[in-house]
């Protein structure tokens, strides 16, 4: 990839992980890592993960958004991520881009949850300029694609916060079956199903050409330096835990069985 | 480009209370159009946005008006157990809010002696009544002077009115 020397007009240096295929749990290890052990700024691009897993919020309830039968009946893997937010289904046909950036590396960005979504909400509008029939709809504080081709999620510490985001440039309808109607849910979804609500970024943009736009427009607010892999695991302290954890089947039946007692009472 | 954050650029005007009540004036949570935090006298605030009470033995912690009205509506609080240790500036636990979670630091250090269940269920108090209901930990200071490093109530007023204008 050809990173732009031309620019360098005071922009904070961000520095550019592409990846392929990494498995979302160890996306998550490696994001939560950056978050609380470097001083960098980062952006990281998954190119897919490799099986189908579903990914919940920090206080996801498992008895409330997911058919946890049929998860266990297909020994689907329910991650907790560290970060708060709604459920997402993942698999190779999900674009991952995240920011990992300190409280004051994007000029009058204050660190909180909304400046931080609007911000986004502005770099990828560059991103879907002229892309099908997008349209970017402000809705008071919140702002909707229309439809929904990307879940996106955050978390803040003290002094650096990370954002990342699900775009799904494909899907398998029948892992949409796992996923309930979240019971708190913006207004916009209006009670729509999951179907409804969503659609593929393949039929309006390639693969290739999302990356390469993404990559363009932060490389309009930050100045990009190509990363590795292996640069992102040299700057980690050894000592740190990360919180994102695969939940295991009794903890997933335990749901089923608070799920049939709530029913009961 | 200077990029308009316009859900934040709204002007916080701050308003000093020296009664425990929230004032009358603190606009209601969620509303997009806030015109007033609300600081009280008597406590200590961190940058970090959380407040501080110390009353004989024993502190109580939580997050600030400011703080409160920034994040958006909580919906789930990350607290830790009695008995934990926190220490001054670090993170003691998470409150999750639109889409997103935010660290909550600990103003002093020391061993948390309760902590606020009714959060678990009625998380939202945190915006409603920030200072009272909305109350998180209260720790057992192991150092005392720690408060003497925080800042009082005018100075807090003044900070959050720079940390805004300067957005």
């Amino acid at each position: 990839m050809a990173v732009s020397q031309t620019r360098d007009l005071g922009l904070p240096l961000i520095k550019l992980l592409r990846l392929k295929g990494v498995p979302i749990l160890q996306q998550l290890h490696l994001e939560e890592r950056l978050l609380r052990t470097s001083s960098d700024n980062w952006c990281i691009i998954n190119d897919g993960t490799i099986d189908p897993t579903i990914v919940m919020g920090i206080s996801g309830k498992p008895q409330e958004l997911l058919e946890i039968e049929s998860i266990l009946r297909d020994d689907i893997p329910v991650i907790r991520r560290f970060t708060g937010g709604g459920t997402v289904i993942v698999d190779q046909g999900t674009i991952f881009v995240t920011f990992i950036c300190n409280k004051d590396a994007v000029p009058g960005l204050q660190s909180y949850p909304q400046p931080i979504m609007s911000w986004s909400s502005l770099l990828y509008k560059k991103v879907f300029q002229g892309i099908g029939d997008f349209r970017l709809r402000e809705n008071g504080i919140l702002r909707a694609w229309r439809p929904q081709v990307w879940r996106e999620c955050e978390s803040i510490t003290k002094n650096r916060w990370v954002h990342h985001t699900s775009f799904l440039w494909d899907y398998e309808i029948s892992n949409m079956g796992y996923l309930k109607l979240p019971k708190r849910a913006p207004e916009y979804r209006q009670a729509r199903d999951h179907l409804e609500f969503i659609c593929r970024m393949k039929d309006y943009i390639s693969r290739s050409s999302f990356i390469d736009r993404t990559i363009e427009a932060v490389g309009s607010e930050f100045l990009l330096r190509s990363a590795e892999l292996e640069d992102a695991h040299c700057t980690l302290g050894s000592k740190f835990e990360p919180s994102s954890r695969l939940l295991r089947k009794q903890e997933l039946g335990e749901a089923i069985f608070k799920s049939l007692t709530a029913s009961q009472s | 480009m200077a990029l308009r954050m316009w859900a934040s650029s709204t002007a916080n005007a701050l308003k000093l209370s020296t009664s425990a009540s929230r004032s009358a004036l603190a606009s209601p949570a969620f509303s997009l159009a806030r015109s007033f935090s609300t600081v009280l006298e008597g406590f200590k605030y961190a940058s970090s946005h959380e407040w501080v009470k110390h009353d004989g033995p024993v502190a109580t912690i939580g997050i600030t008006d400011h703080a409160q009205d920034h994040l958006g509506e909580v919906v789930f609080v990350e607290l830790p157990e009695e008995g934990k240790s926190v220490s001054q500036g670090n993170s003691f636990g998470a409150v999750e809010s639109v889409k997103a979670t935010s660290d909550i630091n600990s103003p002093i250090s020391g061993e948390v002696v309760e902590v606020n269940t009714k959060l678990s269920e009625s998380p939202g108090l945190i915006n409603s009544s920030p200072y009272e209901d909305g109350w998180m930990i209260k720790v057992k200071p192991s150092n005392p002077s720690e408060l003497e490093s925080l800042m009082g109530a005018k100075e807090y007023t003044k900070f959050c009115e720079e940390e805004d204008a300067s957005h």
